[in-house]
């Protein structure tokens, strides 16, 4: 295709995109509480204002916690099922690969409901644990795909030469194949984070009146009055997802990873 | 060390915790919700164990076929909007540098990462009267006073084409990487315009990627629980809104599990056609 034609293309598709974010960067930075765009006065008090009101930084706290948690409980799982998958011929074991991935394809306001009548059913509902766990099941598909894609990539003739040397299961898991799939794990890892941080009709469903995470704080101003801090909870946002995703990209194969996550996907 | 059947019990032990996990936490839950579908409804936002179709009997309402009809319309309409606009821009770009590449997919990633209610914020934003797009213009000088533009429907389609656009491409991604070069240079050096080359030769040969991915996307667009609720007006509500709104609200579970279980079978069974439509892809 012509080149003048793609740069046109390129150009209104990444303003499309880039659109929405430069006007709430704009909102974000108004001297006054008014959503104003093009902004009146210059301020960073909003940028301010999500570290020291007491609300914003509990509601900050409480995502980044979240995050950070269910992203490791989501590889805990994610781990040893790839590796035994990879490891082992037992096709029926494939049942869990598939309800792994099960979560996040199905429309999100399903698995939502499902843990919400789960944990009210045996009286956890509202318990700031049932959050991380709930998460962790949406986004296992995330490192268990980036995992599967890791142990395919590993050449099998080397483990079998740590086999032939003497090493034994717990050894070459530990010398040879932990050290080859971490760049998958720390990938699988950043994706569930970054999805959990954003996440907000689970986490609404299974904390939603006790706890606030900030997209719950996000949507809850939406409702009962708008500040400015919320476009630049947004800016936090899109910059701390740029950055994670950026260092995968710069660390890791991102082509390839989203290669693979898309067959996968379907 | 080659892949081997499981030898004795202790083989399975590293199947232990995420299979226990992924049963306690996803099967379990989600047979609650189908128990919870066939409950009966209490006042007050509770419900009493029992086996009626009450719930799904709702379904046959005139208002519940709207709702769903609209729902489907609006995910067919958000999905080829996205298809067309995705497919020349997934194409253009497995055609570039490496690097250009990697710009573009970290980007497209931050943006599907976003929260709907995050996306649902800016373009409300975007749209309303005292910051929207409208006083870029009036400052223009192509309109003489800003206004509002949401809620309306073009709202509720932009935010979710915003929305779905970075998944559709990046779901396009691998089959155009993997798209053999050659067949366009083919039709290149036999005379076809680019334009041309991209309509007879690309198009054609993705027909199947094509085809899965409308319905990937569709799904997609069916999940959109907030945008409609944030953009649009009370008609332009879909399913998923719906059941969050009686889960939430209506404090109605028995009513929301049964939409949800419905709209389980709804996307198993375009799972299914994907699946299908994959299989003959890999036939042809």
């Amino acid at each position: 295709m012509t080149s003048i034609f793609r740069k046109a293309y390129f150009f209104l598709i990444g303003l499309f995109l880039a659109l929405p974010i430069i006007v709430v960067a704009g909102v974000s930075v108004n001297a006054k509480q008014t959503l104003a765009f093009p902004p009146q006065g210059f301020s960073l008090s909003w940028y301010g204002e999500i570290f020291f009101n007491p609300e914003w930084r509990s509601a900050l706290f409480a995502s980044v916690t979240l995050a950070l948690l269910s992203a490791a409980l989501a590889v805990a799982i994610a781990l040893p099922l790839a590796w035994f998958l990879w490891r082992r011929i037992a096709p029926w074991a494939n049942i869990f690969q598939v309800l792994g991935v099960a979560p996040f394809t199905l429309p999100p306001v399903i698995t939502a409901l499902g843990m919400l009548t789960f944990w009210a059913t045996v009286g956890f509902y509202g318990q700031p644990w049932t959050a991380v766990v709930s998460h962790a099941i949406f986004f296992v598909t995330l490192p268990l795909v980036t995992l599967s894609l890791g142990f395919t990539s590993i050449d099998r003739s080397l483990v079998e030469a740590a086999s032939t040397m003497g090493a034994d299961e717990r050894t070459i898991f530990r010398t040879v194949v932990l050290p080859l799939i971490l760049p998958y794990i720390v990938s699988g890892y950043a994706f569930a984070f970054v999805l959990s941080l954003n996440e907000y009709i689970v986490a609404y469903m299974t904390v939603g009146f006790t706890m606030e995470t900030l997209p719950i704080k996000i949507f809850n101003a939406l409702r009962y009055g708008y500040t400015p801090t919320m476009a630049s909870v947004t800016v936090l946002f899109v910059t701390t997802a740029a950055v994670i995703f950026g260092l995968v990209a710069r660390f890791g194969d991102l082509p390839k990873l989203l290669g693979a996550m898309s067959s996968d996907g379907k | 060390m080659r892949r081997e059947p499981p030898q004795k019990l202790g083989d399975y032990a590293p199947l232990l915790f995420p299979a226990a996990m992924l049963t306690i936490f996803f099967v379990v839950p989600f047979g609650t919700m189908i128990a919870v579908s066939f409950f009966q409804r209490l006042q007050g936002g509770f419900y009493t164990p029992a086996f009626v179709f009450d719930n799904y009997a709702r379904f046959l309402s005139a208002f519940f076929g709207g709702v769903l009809g609209f729902s489907l319309f609006l995910a067919i309409t958000v999905a080829i909007c996205c298809v067309v606009l995705a497919l020349p821009f997934t194409y253009m770009l497995t055609r570039m540098g490496r690097k250009v590449q990697v710009v573009w997919l970290v980007a497209l990633l931050s943006i599907l990462s976003l929260s709907e209610v995050i996306i649902g914020f800016a373009w409300s934003t975007l749209f309303s009267r005292t910051a929207g797009i409208t006083n870029i213009l009036v400052a223009l000088g192509i309109m003489s006073e800003a206004k509002a533009l949401t809620p309306s429907f073009g709202a509720v389609l932009t935010g979710m084409v915003y929305q779905a656009f970075p998944y559709t491409v990046l779901v396009l991604f691998p089959a155009l990487v993997r798209l053999d070069p050659t067949l366009t240079e083919a039709a290149r050096t036999l005379g076809a315009s680019p334009l041309k080359a991209f309509f007879t030769v690309v198009v054609p040969a993705l027909r199947n990627t094509i085809t899965a991915t409308l319905i990937m996307v569709f799904i997609f667009a069916l999940g959109s629980y907030l945008l409609p609720q944030l953009l649009g007006r009370p008609q332009h509500w879909t399913l998923s809104v719906l059941i969050t709104d009686q889960a939430i609200y209506q404090s109605n579970m028995p009513f929301a599990a049964a939409m949800a279980v419905f709209l389980v079978l709804v996307t198993l069974g375009l799972v299914a056609l994907t699946v299908i439509a994959g299989r003959k892809g890999e036939a042809a």
